[in-house]
């Protein structure tokens, strides 16, 4: 048994196409300014009344 | 005095798309992708694939993130309150059950199947995996080291090896959990992702180099490895089963329908991209399968052991922890890359527990209020419990399989099958595409939408349907034929000599206590049946054309329940642990409707 010309061409064209998605993603993921701390403390606040502090 | 906690949220953006890659990452990844493929068609096998990664697979993990993010906002990490924000109905919440089950069950045998990677990896530290050539050396290695034999032989006096590893694995996973989602899995996932990519080329390199190991079989070499995997058997496309087989692959693999990625993306902020961020876990995804699973297993295992490997391709068990050992054993400088490629394992098992604790340490503390170690310690010890029932029942591994089937498949269609209605239907595509698109980086297209809600309902239906047809009745499969005449020798009672050694030569488990009983098959013809003292059928003999057909009976996992009492003891137990997670959802829902939880939730 040896690999195809099929074989190769659907291989390569999987792992291909894989490849050029992640590679796609990861660039533009990455390239992409941090996000600002300060918008994560503006995240939703929850306040603890602590009236299930006994809870545990 | 009241007191203001910021609520557990994600610390980078790289850092979420890793915990969620991670959490699809595993074991299905590297042994069940290869083998369904070698076993459906091989190259063909990716044409369903990627047409089902399509219109099912990236559908539904963006409506997952959505959703999750949707309700994240509004203050509600737990399933059974973000399906309650997505549909304001009283019974929405029930449905949450599901996405506390699934996760929880599914921790409750992964966690084993997670020590028995990091045991096979200390195993070729020590050298004590290097068993040689010989096949049957690892089949029972595994079975001992699992427990195979029988129920308990995992607590026997000098048998505790994987209980200790289960604890050690175990208590890594809680660690991971109790520092939180910023500061425990997203801390984890970054570093333990790249460990695992650089392993993964690692072993990847070392199969692709191999040549041709042995010059005596030409045949047994990289590219005829490459070749048993990839050539196209274009046939097998008309073949319903290749697509339900590629299908399944996809949704399994993606984590869709466990209620983690509801729950992960609940903890991003308000402008937090989704679009992106979820194709970018879901191709990592694809990125461990297709390009590292696909070129490593299947083709070291044919590279080997030629085309025996075929016979392991049907069970990720067998391919994965007694065919590759095999290979490792034979491979130069095979020790190393035993321990690398179940090292590999472990770090890709690792990344995925821990995210299965998350929803259901979310959904405690949201419920009830517990803070983090008392929803921690209740956590650990339900999961606990479950574990112990997994690792005493160890016989045939019959407890893991039914919590898979019925929990790990039957339970994940379901919660897909809710999800897709609660997201198309309830929430409603128009409102699904614009949160999709708040702070989107990419542009999805509005064809997803429809997709989404015309295409993956019915998609996932047809798959269940076809999933539970093939899998819950007993069926008879055709073993061997042999010549009529034989049958003169047949009678009541023990098989004859010349009935036995025709098993023995074809390799067909036939257990001691077998016997044979004159039984109809179709009530004209008559037929034999072999069964065990239990009176269980086994084997049937059915005449036809002159010729005995011999089928074995498959048991359907309908029929196992009632001949099986660790399978009627397991569904007993999954259905009380559903009763139980049903009784926590009620409480948690009176007493977020006590306390106005769900009133005035802005749109």
């Amino acid at each position: 048994m040896t690999l195809t010309l099929g074989g190769w061409m659907v291989m390569l064209l999987s792992v291909g196409s894989v490849l050029a998605l992640v590679s796609f993603c990861l660039t533009r993921v990455l390239s992409l300014p941090p996000i600002e701390i300060e918008q994560h403390l503006k995240g939703p606040l929850e306040i603890d009344t602590r009236d299930t502090s006994d809870a545990d | 005095m009241a007191e203001i906690r910021v609520r557990d949220r994600w610390g980078s953006r790289i850092g979420v798309i890793l915990a969620v890659a991670g959490s699809a990452v595993g074991l299905g990844n590297f042994l069940r992708f290869p083998g369904n493929a070698a076993q459906n068609g091989g190259g063909a096998f990716m044409l369903p694939y990627f047409i089902s990664l399509l219109v099912l697979g990236l559908p539904m993990c963006w409506a997952e993130w959505t959703m999750g993010r949707y309700a994240g906002v509004r203050g509600f990490n737990s399933a059974p309150a973000i399906y309650t924000v997505i549909w304001r109905n009283r019974i929405s919440k029930y449905f949450g059950s599901l996405a506390i089950l699934i996760p929880l069950v599914i921790y409750m045998y992964y966690v084993l199947i997670e020590a028995w990677c990091l045991g096979y990896a200390i195993n070729y530290l020590t050298g004590a995996l290097m068993l040689g050539p010989d096949a049957s050396e690892y089949g029972t290695f595994f079975g001992n080291f699992v427990g195979i034999e029988a129920d308990g032989a995992l607590l026997t006096e000098g048998n505790r090896g994987l209980l200790v590893l289960l604890t050690i694995v175990f208590v890594c996973n809680f660690v991971l959990i109790y520092r939180g989602v910023n500061k425990g899995i997203e801390t984890f996932c970054k570093i333990a992702m790249p460990v695992l990519i650089f392993l993964g080329l690692i072993v990847l390199i070392r199969v692709l180099t191999l040549g041709t190991p042995d010059p005596s079989k030409p045949d047994q070499s990289v590219l005829g490895g490459l070749g048993f995997m990839w050539n196209p058997q274009p046939d097998r496309l008309f073949d319903f089963q290749t697509w339900l087989a590629a299908s399944g692959q996809v949704f399994f693999s993606l984590s869709v329908g466990f209620g983690i990625i509801v729950n992960y993306a609940s903890y991003l902020s308000r402008d937090d991209d989704l679009a992106l961020s979820g194709l970018t876990s879901s191709s990592m995804n694809e990125f461990f399968e297709v390009c590292l699973g696909g070129l490593i297993t299947v083709p070291a295992a044919f590279i080997f052991l030629g085309l025996a490997a075929g016979d392991f391709t049907g069970s990720s068990f067998a391919l994965g922890f007694q065919a590759l050992p095999n290979v490792f054993a034979m491979m130069p400088a095979g020790q190393f890359f035993g321990f690398l490629w179940f090292f590999m394992l472990f770090v890709a098992a690792i990344t995925s527990s821990v995210s299965m604790l998350q929803p259901v340490i979310a959904f405690l503390e949201e419920g009830f209020g517990l803070k983090r170690h008392a929803s921690a310690a209740v956590l650990g010890l339900l999961s606990a419990l479950g574990c112990g029932f997994v690792l005493y029942f160890s016989k045939n591994l019959v407890a893991l399989d039914m919590m898979d089937f019925w929990v790990g498949s039957v339970a994940l269609f379901v919660l897909a099958m809710i999800q897709s209605f609660l997201y198309a239907w309830m929430f409603g595509i128009k409102r699904g595409h614009e949160e999709l698109h708040r702070g989107a980086h990419i542009r999805i297209p509005w064809a997803v939408q429809l997709v989404m809600k015309y295409v993956v309902p019915v998609y996932l239906l047809v798959i269940f349907v076809g999933f539970c047809y093939q899998r819950l009745p007993s069926s008879d499969r055709l073993e061997f034929e042999t010549p009529l005449a034989q049958a003169e020798t047949l009678s009541d009672g023990a098989l004859p000599e010349w009935l036995q050694s025709e098993f023995a030569e074809r390799e067909l488990v036939l257990p001691e206590d077998a016997t044979l009983q004159a039984g109809s098959y179709r009530a004209a013809d008559g037929g034999w049946r072999i069964v065990n003292d239990q009176r269980h059928l086994l084997y049937r003999l059915v005449p036809e054309d002159g010729r005995w057909a011999v089928a074995s009976r498959q048991v359907g996992y309908v029929e196992s329940i009632s001949r099986n009492g660790v399978a009627l003891l397991s569904m007993l137990f999954i259905s009380v642990l559903f009763a139980f997670v049903l009784v926590l959802v009620h409480i948690a829902g009176r007493r977020w409707e006590a306390a106005g939880r769900f009133d005035n939730i802005p749109d």
